[in-house]
């Protein structure tokens, strides 16, 4: 779907990233602040141009440098959130809503004005300047601008960095919906991990203008590169499951991963589709049937591969019916309990360790 | 209007008709010659702006002379003007506004700069992702947001314009009902004799024109910022 190989030299930074992600979805592009993140959207969207290299979105190729080719930014459909909004001052909501929307070469247009003002919850602001609109609505105001556009992609260039915490709660809610309501592939910047955890359904990992790890955020949740970036704990696989119901006796709640079911200690309606990250440092390993353990998950997994990872540590890669996990245990583990790719073991979670703000709540995923 | 004699009226209406049309016809051409200057880096440029802030330092009477000899009806725009158009600037109103425009034209292309250069280019980029083109983004973002300065500019160069002597009376001459103007009605008032009062009276319609259009500009610019939501 999207392709990118883009060279960029720039004030003695040089960007030189390539991806792809095959799929509609969120891709979120993850790194440090400095990292380059900003001016790679900003040749996505044709602010800058690339010193060499390919974009293409669909089918359609939007740069191509060796054949010259360079769709400029105002035809590219490609919309753009600013960290900043930038909302035209001198036009209210409704104006600054309808600016893209009116230059859209479309008839009858995809993504409606109703529907993005009631997603969005901008009835009640529609008459307003931008300087009478809080932090949080302006990002929401920018956002339903850069939708009506009818874009081909969205462009979110850390949409929440300038809010505090109280804003942010309140405008990441509209971004999850974001996805799920239109059929936008959308390219989320962060360096928030969090915000990647409950967005993301693929992530493009940066370091100093490159990209050190792409794919989906299942498999880069488990990429060691992860950790130069988030911390040395960072590692951990992240699972979409669905909710089954509640255990009575214990009032744990039963999530579906797979063939294997997960008892957390965290409240979520039947049938609601949940995300989880289990960390590596927090899985235990078993190879028989333990007893006596206040552990309430103990599930039934494969071997797939065993890495070192440090000098006092190895990285066990487990199957659990479909879904991958990778715990981190001890080399002296590892070699007293004999794992070896085939074998099979038991996983250890403790229902409490699954914390809530791990744990993200949608709709349906991609 | 009784308290205004027919010579003072005459005078004010040609001052006001003549600053009027000057700013209609400098208006368009300070915008582009302040976004060239503003936006452009181009060879001469520094030349250009030079070029333009001529009128500030040069005595009138030489700005007024260098008309004549371009658009005199024998110098080489003014000639082609009267063959192709028939049209005469020399010893004509049109010819005071002319010289007005050119004399009020530092002024404008400065109260322009200002404005164009106050204006966030974030807000053109961002215009860009939304489907706007060059020209589209300049007529529905940067226009709109340098409308403020561009509006103080105009009134200022109008007021300006009121009382603009040495270069029209170099070009166009003290012809009264054609060219003598506020301050040339003053001048031959002050030559004449018994003028006096007259010189007088004239003095104080100069004065209250000057400054209703400095408190017009500066009420306008306000009230505009205001309305953009600065």
């Amino acid at each position: 779907m999207l392709e990118v190989a883009v060279r960029k030299r720039r004030n003695g930074f040089e960007l030189d990233a390539a991806f792809g992600i095959p799929g509609p979805g969120v891709v979120a592009l993850f790194g440090r602040s400095g990292c380059g993140k900003t001016t790679l959207v900003d040749v996505l969207a044709g602010l800058l141009e690339p010193d060499a290299g390919t974009i293409r979105l669909s089918e359609t190729t939007l740069v191509d440098t060796a054949r010259r080719i360079s769709v400029p930014a105002e035809r590219r459909r490609i919309g753009y959130v600013f960290q900043d909004a930038r909302l035209f001052p001198h036009l209210n909501v409704q104006g600054n809503l309808r600016y893209g929307l009116r230059r859209a070469e479309i008839s009858n247009a995809g993504i409606a004005f109703d529907e993005v003002v009631a997603l969005l919850g901008l009835e009640a602001l529609l008459g307003r300047r931008p300087n009478q609109l809080s932090g949080g609505e302006r990002q929401r105001v920018a956002i339903g601008r850069a939708l009506l556009a009818q874009p081909r992609l969205l462009l979110l260039d850390e949409p929440l960095a300038s809010l505090d915490a109280a804003r942010r709660d309140e405008v990441l809610p509209y971004l999850e919906r974001l996805h799920d309501n239109f059929a936008v592939p959308i390219v989320y910047v962060s360096h928030q991990f969090d915000e990647v955890l409950r967005l993301a359904t693929h992530v493009v990992l940066m370091e100093q203008g490159k990209v050190l790890a792409c794919g989906e955020l299942a498999a880069v949740s488990l990429d060691p590169a992860l950790r130069s970036i988030v911390g040395p704990d960072a590692i951990g696989a992240v699972l979409d499951g669905e909710i089954i119901g509640h255990e009575v006796e214990s009032g744990l709640t039963l999530l579906r991963l797979g063939s294997s079911t997960l008892r957390i200690a965290a409240e979520f309606a039947p049938r609601s589709r949940v995300r989880v990250r289990l960390l590596a440092r927090d899985l235990i390993l078993a190879v028989e049937e333990p007893r006596g353990l206040s552990v309430r998950n103990a599930l039934p997994a494969t071997v797939l591969s065993v890495e070192p990872d440090d000098r006092h540590a190895d990285l066990v890669h487990l199957d659990i019916g479909g879904p991958r996990l990778v715990a981190r245990v001890t080399r002296a583990a590892t070699r007293e309990l004999g794992l070896k790719p085939g074998h099979p073991v038991r996983v250890l979670v403790k229902s409490v360790s699954i914390r809530g703000q791990s744990i993200l709540s949608r709709e349906h995923s991609a | 209007m009784d308290f205004l004699s027919d010579v003072e009226w005459a005078a004010l209406r040609l001052s006001l008709s003549v600053a009027g049309r000057s700013v209609l016809f400098s208006l368009p051409v300070a915008t582009l010659i302040a976004w060239l200057l503003t936006r452009r880096r181009f060879v001469g440029r520094s030349v250009l702006d030079a070029f333009v802030h001529l009128p500030l330092v040069l005595p009138p009477v030489v700005v007024g002379y260098l008309l004549l000899v371009l658009f005199g009806t024998r110098g080489p725009i003014g000639g082609w003007l009267d063959r192709q158009f028939d049209i005469q600037l020399i010893f004509t109103s049109a010819g005071a506004a002319l010289a007005t425009a050119v004399m009020s034209f530092p002024l404008m292309v400065r109260a322009i700069r200002i404005s164009l250069e106050a204006v966030d280019r974030r807000l053109e980029e961002a215009a860009r992702t939304l489907g706007a083109g060059p020209v589209d983004r300049f007529v529905s973002i940067t226009l709109p947001l340098m409308l403020p300065g561009v509006l103080a500019g105009a009134v200022t160069a109008f007021a300006a314009g009121l009382g603009e002597f040495g270069a029209v009376i170099t070009f166009v001459s003290n012809i009264p009902g054609e060219t003598r103007t506020l301050p040339l009605a003053l001048y031959t008032a002050i030559q004449s004799p018994g003028g006096d009062e007259l010189a007088a009276r004239l003095a104080v319609m100069s004065f209250l024109l000057g400054l209703g259009g400095l408190l017009l500009s500066e009420w306008l610019a306000r009230r505009l910022r205001r309305y953009l939501g600065h």
